[in-house]
C-alpha cells in the first residue's frame, strides 16, 4: 500500500523547484490588504494567487479553524479504508512561506463598513477587499433530531472532511457483518454532487471485501442519481450487484438519533446500524452574518468577472457558497477556479485597472468506485458578457465512458497538482 | 512571468472578443492558462502524474490540442482532454500555449 509519504511526496522537487521561483520580493510596495476567511479549495488557492499574482504587493491573511487542510475530494477513499486521513492532509506552510499570514481561528463577525473581521479570540482584521471562501453549513432546522451539533457524534455526515470521515470510517469498522448502512441525500444543490454516489461504491468496495452480508440503502431525496448516472449505475448494477438499494424521492425530515432511524417526509422509517446523514446544505455562516446570501436565503450571488457580492461590494464569495451559475457544480476543482478569477481580478481592481472582460472555468471531479478505478465528470463555463453569467460552452465537456485504473491515476495525480496549486 | 502584447501576433483571425479581451487585460492569457494549472500545476510545473507544459513550443502544445479536438489522440491518449479542449477557442488554446511555452521549463521533464 502507498505510505502518505509515498503519495504526497511524488513530485516534491518540482514543488520545490516552483517555490523557489516564486519567492516574493521581501519589501514589495504594499498595494493593499485582503482578508481570506476559509483555507479549502477557494480560500487557500486565492490567498496562494493574490500573493503570486501581484509579487508580494497584496498582504493577505488568511483566517482557517483547522490546523490543516483535509481534502472533501479523495475523502470517500478515507470512509472506503484504502486511504488515511493524513493522505488527505496538507499542512499550510508553502502559503506561510509565501508571506501568507496564516491565523487559526474562527471569523465571528464582518462589519462591511468599516472593513473589519472579528474573530471569535476578539482579534479585528481590517481590511480593503474580503475574500468569504466557506464552503457549507448545514440549514437548521432542516432535518428534527440534528438541531444539537452532538447528534453528528453518533450520525456522522461526513460532509466536512476531518474527524467525522474518520467518526464514519470507524463506525463502518465496529458495524458487525450483516449490518445496514443508510446514506441520506439532500435535494439539490448541495456540495459535490457525485460525491454521495462515489462514497456508497466505497462503502460497497469494503462491504464486498469484508463484511459482504451487509447491505446499503440509499435514501435520496431527489428523483435520480444527480450526477454520472448511467455510470454509477454500470458499477452498482456491475461488481456491487445486489448490495445497494436505491430509494428516489426519499426526502429525510426526521432522524432519532438514539435508534439511528430516519423518517421520510411520507412518514416512512428505516432503521440503521450505520446512519450518515447528508442534510441540506447553504452557505458557510459568515457569509450571513456579512450579509452577502442573497438566493433563497441560502447562497450568494456573485459578480462573475469579479466574484464579488451583488448586494456588498468590496466582499468576494468563492466556492460552495457562491449562487451557481448554470449548470456550475459546487465541487472543489470549480472553488480553485472561482479563487484564481478572483484573484486577478483584485489585483487589477486594488491596482485601478479593470478586471479580465472574459473570464473561462473549467471543472473536473473524480471519483472513485473502489481503491483504483475512477470515472470522470468534465466541463468548461464561459462568461456571456450580454447576460452577465457563466455558461457551459456548447459541444464541450462530458463523462468517461467506463471506470478505469488509467483514469484512477489521474484522479490521485490530479489531487497531487491541486493541492499544490492551492496550498504550494 | 509576465506575457505581454506580443501574444497579439498570434491572435491572426481570433475572435474579435478575445483581442478586444486581450486589449483591456494584460494578463489574459495568463488568466486563461490558469484553469489548466489546477491538474498540470502552476505555470505548467506539474506534479506527478500530469504532463508539466512549461517550456515546452507553442507549436507542439498547439500540435497536440489539435489532436484531441480531431479524435487523433482518444480512448487512452484521451481520456478527458478531448472534451476540455471543446470548450475553448483555437485563439484561446494558442494564447494558452504562448503562456506555458515562455515557463521556465521543469528540470528533467521533456
Ligand atoms: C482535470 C485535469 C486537467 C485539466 C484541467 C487540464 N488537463 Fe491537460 N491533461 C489531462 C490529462 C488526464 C491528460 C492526458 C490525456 C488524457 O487522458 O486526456 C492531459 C494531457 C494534456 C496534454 C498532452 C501532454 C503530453 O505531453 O502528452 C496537453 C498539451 C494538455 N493536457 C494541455 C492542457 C491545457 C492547455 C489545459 C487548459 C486549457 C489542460 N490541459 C487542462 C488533465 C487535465
Amino acid at each position: 500500500m502507498q505510505t502518505r509519504r509515498d503519495f504526497l511526496k511524488a513530485g516534491s522537487a518540482a514543488g520545490a523547484l516552483a517555490a523557489a521561483s516564486y519567492a516574493a520580493p521581501a519589501r514589495a510596495q504594499s498595494v493593499g490588504r485582503v482578508v481570506v476567511v476559509g483555507g479549502g479549495y477557494g480560500g487557500a488557492t486565492a490567498a496562494r494567487y493574490l500573493r503570486l499574482w501581484s509579487e508580494g504587493r497584496i498582504e493577505v491573511t488568511l483566517v482557517e479553524r483547522e490546523p490543516a487542510f483535509v481534502s472533501c475530494p479523495l475523502s470517500a477513499l478515507v470512509v472506503g479504508g484504502s486511504k488515511r486521513i493524513e493522505d488527505i492532509t496538507v499542512g499550510y506552510e508553502g502559503l506561510a512561506r509565501l508571506g501568507v499570514k496564516v491565523i487559526r481561528g474562527e471569523a465571528t463577525e464582518v462589519d462591511a463598513e468599516k472593513k473589519t473581521v472579528v474573530l471569535q479570540s476578539g482579534q479585528k482584521l481590517p481590511y480593503d477587499r474580503l475574500v468569504l471562501s466557506p464552503g457549507i453549513d448545514f440549514i437548521p432546522g432542516e432535518v428534527a433530531g440534528l438541531d444539537d451539533p452532538k447528534a453528528f457524534d453518533t450520525v456522522p455526515h461526513a460532509w466536512h472532511a476531518g474527524p467525522q470521515t474518520v467518526l464514519l470510517r470507524r463506525q463502518l469498522e465496529a458495524m458487525k457483518d450483516g449490518g445496514v448502512y443508510v446514506i441520506t441525500i439532500p435535494l439539490a444543490p448541495y456540495r459535490c454532487s457525485p460525491a454521495p454516489y462515489e462514497r456508497v461504491c466505497q462503502v460497497a468496495w469494503y462491504f464486498q471485501k469484508r463484511k459482504p452480508k451487509s447491505k446499503i440503502i440509499v435514501l435520496d431525496a431527489n428523483e435520480e442519481i444527480q450526477a454520472e448516472k448511467a455510470l454509477f449505475q454500470a458499477v452498482w448494477n456491475g461488481p456491487y450487484k445486489g448490495m445497494i438499494e436505491y430509494r428516489p424521492s426519499n426526502d429525510v425530515k426526521e432522524v432519532d438519533v438514539a435508534t439511528r432511524t430516519t423518517v421520510t417526509d411520507l412518514g416512512d422509517k428505516q432503521q440503521a446500524d450505520v446512519l450518515n446523514v447528508i442534510p441540506p446544505q447553504r452557505a458557510g455562516a459568515i457569509a450571513g452574518k456579512a450579509g452577502v446570501i442573497s438566493v433563497n436565503q441560502r447562497w450568494c450571488q456573485v459578480d462573475w468577472l469579479t466574484l464579488e457580492s451583488v448586494v456588498r461590494p468590496g466582499i468576494h464569495v468563492l466556492g460552495d457558497s457562491a449562487f451557481p451559475a448554470s449548470v456550475m457544480p459546487k465541487s472543489g476543482h470549480m472553488a480553485n477556479q472561482h479563487a484564481k478569477t478572483a484573484a486577478a481580478a483584485i489585483i487589477e481592481l486594488m491596482s485601478g485597472r479593470a478586471p479580465n472582460p472574459a473570464p473561462m472555468m473549467s471543472n473536473t471531479c473524480y471519483s472513485f468506485v473502489d481503491d483504483k478505478r475512477v470515472i470522470h465528470v468534465t466541463s468548461t463555463h464561459a462568461y456571456d458578457a450580454a447576460e452577465k453569467t457563466m455558461k457551459a460552452v456548447p459541444g464541450s465537456g462530458g463523462t468517461s465512458a467506463t471506470a478505469s485504473e488509467l483514469e484512477g491515476r489521474y484522479g490521485f495525480a490530479w489531487a497531487r497538482n491541486i493541492w499544490a496549486d492551492m496550498l504550494g | 512571468m509576465r506575457l505581454f502584447v506580443t501574444g497579439l501576433a498570434l491572435c491572426v483571425g481570433a475572435h474579435a472578443a478575445l483581442a478586444q479581451a486581450q486589449a483591456q487585460d494584460a494578463n489574459l492569457a495568463r488568466n486563461l492558462a490558469a484553469a489548466c494549472f489546477s491538474c498540470h500545476g502552476t505555470d505548467g510545473h506539474a506534479q506527478s502524474g500530469m504532463a508539466s507544459l512549461a517550456g515546452r513550443p507553442q507549436a507542439e502544445i498547439m500540435r497536440i490540442i489539435g489532436e484531441f479536438r480531431s479524435g487523433a489522440r482518444s480512448g487512452e491518449q484521451g481520456t478527458l482532454m478531448p472534451q476540455l479542449v471543446k470548450g475553448y477557442t483555437d485563439a484561446q488554446m494558442a494564447l494558452i500555449a504562448d503562456y506555458f511555452s515562455r515557463q521556465k521549463p521543469v528540470q528533467g521533464a521533456p
